[in-house]
């Protein structure tokens, strides 16, 4: 076990001596470093630091972090994240989870976790695949998909995950990708930053059995048609020299060009973080560009960013609320209780 | 005409109406004015499964059972001397537990046609001649409340919801008992309300003077006060007495206590209590189902709180999978289960103790526990204080069975002194030990226990997880010889309890004989009036009641070895029998009875006569 002396701990500082059993070529790796470097920029120690996990590929991080953690059960890690949030309220806590963890046998758990908002980071990664099962489809597998639990192609309609978390309120939700590592440890500075429920999709390659799932969204060609790199009170332009952008026709949102000379910057959607309307709607960006044509962008960046109590400090407000009001507890009093008799 | 007074030993008086009658409270205001008259008591209410259940109909009939004595009693009696039936309904739904001969106290607006049609009872029983044998009582209670408040501007709704002191004033009045402390109740419930209490105190005293201006009314009875134990005493139920149980708990170890859970029958009562005591410290977390409610106490208790869970039966199957990470995570968890009768939904407001397998085996692979259960109402303050006693002082996950007998029954409780309270001592890992080079997270003391260290410890992260461990260090490990070693060395830490809990005694009755009757949980306050009136009589009967069920106390062999036979009665189809049989290689007598209701004294007399004879 390293102890550093300095007080300054490096990104290596929060690594484990354990070896990484990920699959050779695993997007996971890419994740694990950029949070390992995001917490040592950001100075965090080692020991107050928890990262709780549920089951699955993504879910073994814990394990490769020199950090408190628990690798509990399958899509319940925000439901025991929940409990030591509130025992305990001053550690930076992270939340490991994948799109069968977290989308499926543990969506309620999540859908709870982010209206209630425990001041906790939800980093949710998205193969669209079951990987530590061996390549069955997943929640957000699209329909059509063979794997092999649907040899005629899957029939399930997939879940949009931000637009999930969005329904529940959720006060920040932002999406990232394994193979942009400069986003991703933006992003995790900013889930870092926000107090409350932060939920993170990060777009991981499962090279194994739903390999290049995304990678219209990171390929040198079709990456700039079809991403858009949201940033607050910026326009939304995208395009391989920054040709297109998105207007808003009525309630429409619409794909533009800006060099035909019909449409300009200022006649572009701005992106306000904290519009929960218009954020509602870029969660809704969920087009299958491989479709056609016309389809709009997908968005990476923060969706949706608002302040508004955590549970856990609410939790606690209660409790000195209540010893205000009646005074610390008075184990007499309450042994007694309110009628007594006196047997001679 | 001249009133006489009679002594009796005991009473069992049922009150019962519907669920909009009042039962409950009249039921409990006598109850406190018994204790106050000295008597020893106990009671068990008796709610309908539905909250608004139809007016009149059988489905709606709410109860509440006292049995007071000048003797100790156990239970709230087999059969009622007195029957309250504020409608048709109520009367037919009690009327089979009625002693022969016994009192009923009938309001007769409660018999009219309507009331006889949805109790669908053909013919009025008050007037066709079925409750010949019995005294009967006829009041026209409805009518006397309105009467006597027709000087009050309430409205006639508001009027009638004060029958259920006219009843009360009138028992008052028969069974020779002073008011005061119903109508200081009446004055702190309805202090903002004066017209209310002055109409529910009108009332209150208009029944015990038409018990005693009426001529109909000759007899009154007096119990005298039981001898027991001197010193101060309050009125517990079960729940009430684990929410105080664990709070004390936790004040002891000095450590915040965290409730996760769901509602669920008869579990509610300790979230709607635990609630209260914020001041205490206390975290309740209602969560959003009961798998978020134990995970999220075993995230709480990886947190250095005391994490606690409580459920029923239905709740516990599917808290299964995380109670078993919690055994592999080696950390401290109550798990509280009011059972009631199953399987699946079941009768959820009628007790049965058939989760005693679900308690041993309910999780996948090699998974022991230990199992502790409380044996009466105020016994729940002791057990929740052990509970939290051995889940901190051995890192185990520990499951504490009560029921719904117990859960809402209520008896005295000759509460302690907060002074008197024994500390629970918990010793967090704060640091590296000067020999040690790292944390060894898995490493045992000599009673195979692992330390436990808060998250934000500096120098001592490690992770916790589902995965097998490698001993000492916790690492994941396939290794096949570790998993043995790690199984047998998980069962020889609960079993290490042994030593540290007492040995079984008897409850009552010779150490060796021909019987020896073997309970645990609610069946106890029956065994023990059973065994009581047996030994009387001659019987060679002695009764022990265990409470540590996993690990059993390490004489209990011995126990077993002084008695030709063993009975063991269940609310089950013989689950302790079962046990006790695999355990001990013994054959024991079994006694079942699985009707969602407790085992009679009586008919536990008429087993034990049977298997003597």
């Amino acid at each position: 076990m390293s102890i550093n002396t300095n007080g300054v701990f490096k990104a290596k500082d929060f690594a484990t001596d354990q070896d990484v059993r990920w699959c050779p070529g695993c997007g996971d790796y890419s994740i694990l470093k950029q949070v390992q470097t995001v917490l040592a920029q950001l100075g965090l120690r080692p020991a107050e630091t928890a990262v709780i996990s549920g089951i699955g590929c993504s879910s073994r991080f814990p394990y490769y972090m020199n950090t408190y953690g628990v690798h509990s059960i399958h899509g319940r890690a925000p439901a025991v994240a929940s409990g030591l949030r509130i025992a305990n309220p001053d550690i930076s806590l992270w939340l490991v989870t994948g799109d069968g963890d977290g989308l499926s046998i543990g969506a309620g758990h999540l859908v709870h976790a982010l209206r209630r908002n425990f001041n906790f980071n939800i980093l949710l990664f998205n193969n669209q695949i079951y990987g530590l099962t061996k390549g069955q489809y997943s929640p957000t597998s699209e329909q059509e998909k063979i794997t092999k639990s649907t040899p005629m192609g899957s029939i399930d309609y997939p879940i949009n995950p931000l637009a999930l978390a969005q329904g529940a309120d959720a006060s920040f939700i932002a999406r990232s990708m394994d193979r942009d590592p400069k986003h991703l440890q933006a992003m995790l500075k900013r889930c870092h930053g926000h107090k409350g429920t932060a939920l993170l999709e990060i777009y991981q390659n499962c090279n194994i059995f739903n390999d290049g799932a995304f990678f219209t969204f990171s390929d040198k060609a079709t990456r700039p048609a079809s991403t858009i790199y949201l940033e607050h009170e910026q326009p939304l332009v995208f395009g391989k020299e920054g040709e297109l952008g998105i207007r808003i026709d009525g309630w429409k949102p619409q794909v533009v060009r800006l060099d035909e000379g019909a449409y300009s910057k200022d006649d572009l959607w701005v992106h306000d973080e904290k519009d929960q309307f218009k954020s509602q709607m870029l969660t809704r960006f969920f087009d299958n560009p491989t479709a056609g044509e016309d389809f709009l962008p997908r968005p990476f960046g923060v969706l949706y960013a608002i302040e508004r109590p955590t549970y856990d400090d609410l939790i606690l407000a209660q409790l000195d609320q209540a010893i205000e009001e009646k005074g610390a507890g008075d184990l007499d009093a309450l042994l007694a209780g309110s009628e007594t008799w006196v047997v001679k | 005409m001249t009133k006489t007074t009679e002594l009796r030993d005991e009473i069992t008086i049922k009150f019962a109406g519907d669920s909009g009658d009042g039962m409950q409270l009249t039921g409990s205001q006598f109850t406190n004015n018994t204790a106050l008259a000295g008597n020893d008591i106990s009671t068990f209410p008796d709610f309908p499964a539905e909250i608004r259940a139809p007016q009149g109909t059988l489905a709606g009939v709410s109860g509440f059972q006292l049995h007071f004595s000048s003797r100790p009693v156990f239970t709230p009696g087999d059969q009622y001397d007195v029957l309250v039936a504020m409608n048709a309904a109520a009367l037919k739904a009690n009327l089979k537990t009625l002693k022969k001969e016994g009192t009923i106290i009938a309001n007769i607006s409660g018999f009219d046609k309507k009331n006889l049609r949805l109790s669908k009872q053909e013919s009025n029983p008050l007037e066709d001649g079925s409750l010949e044998g019995y005294r009967v009582i006829e009041m026209d209670i409805t009518r006397l409340t309105r009467e006597c408040l027709k000087e009050f501007k309430l409205g006639t709704k508001e009027k009638d919801r004060s029958k259920n002191m006219f009843v009360l004033g009138f028992l008052y009045w028969m069974y020779n008992r002073k008011m005061d402390s119903t109508i200081s109740f009446l004055e702190t419930k309805f202090k903002k309300k004066p017209e209310v209490l002055a109409a529910n105190i009108k009332t209150l005293k208009a029944g015990y003077h038409y018990g005693e201006t009426t001529e109909t009314f000759t007899t009154r009875y007096e119990v005298k006060p039981a001898s027991i134990p001197p010193g101060e005493y309050r009125n517990i139920m079960g729940n009430q007495a684990l929410v105080i149980g664990l709070i004390t708990a936790a004040q002891k170890a000095k450590l915040p206590l965290f409730y996760g859970t769901y509602p669920i029958t008869p579990a509610s009562d300790i979230l709607h209590g635990l609630s209260k005591y914020k001041n205490f410290g206390v975290r309740t977390f209602q969560a959003e189902d009961e798998i978020a409610a134990v995970c999220a106490a075993l995230g709480a208790s990886y947190g250095g709180n005391i994490g606690v869970t409580g459920t029923s039966g239905p709740g516990l199957a599917l808290k299964g999978e995380a109670i078993g990470l919690a055994v592999m995570l080696e950390l401290p968890m109550v798990i509280c289960n009011i059972q009631r009768g199953g399987p699946s939904t079941g009768l959820p407001t009628k007790t049965e103790q058939s989760d005693l397998l679900q308690a041993f085996y309910g999780r996948n692979g090699e998974c022991p526990m230990p199992i502790i259960a409380a044996a009466s109402p105020s016994d729940c303050f002791e057990v929740a204080f052990e509970a939290c006693r051995i889940t901190l002082q051995h890192m185990t996950p520990i499951m504490l069975l009560s029921d719904g007998y117990i859960a809402n029954g209520a008896e005295p409780w000759k509460f302690p002194k907060a002074a008197d309270i024994p500390a629970i001592e918990v010793g967090f890992k704060t640091e590296l030990g000067a020999e040690e080079e790292e944390f060894l997270p898995y490493k045992r003391d000599e009673n195979y226990v692992r330390e436990w260290v808060i998250p934000g410890t500096e120098g001592l992260q490690h992770r916790l997880g589902g995965l097998e461990k490698e001993a000492n260090t916790g690492n994941v490990s396939y290794d096949p010889a570790n998993h043995e070693y790690m199984v047998k060395i998980r069962q020889a830490k609960v079993d290490k309890i042994a030593d540290f809990i007492p040995l079984q005694a008897l409850d009552n009755g010779p150490e060796q004989g021909d019987l020896l009757i073997v309970g645990w949980g609610s069946t106890y306050g029956a065994i023990k009036s059973a065994t009581r009136d047996l030994l009387k009589e001659g019987y060679q009967v002695a009764h022990a009641h265990i409470r540590y069920l996993r690990p059993f106390p390490k004489n209990l062999s011995d126990l077993f070895k002084n008695y030709k036979k063993i009975l063991v009665p269940e609310i089950n189809n013989g689950q302790l029998s079962k046990i006790i049989r695999e355990e001990f290689l013994i054959e024991v007598e079994q006694y079942n009875k699985i009707q969602g209701v407790p085992i009679t004294k009586g008919e536990l007399i008429t087993v034990v006569k049977q298997l003597l004879k």
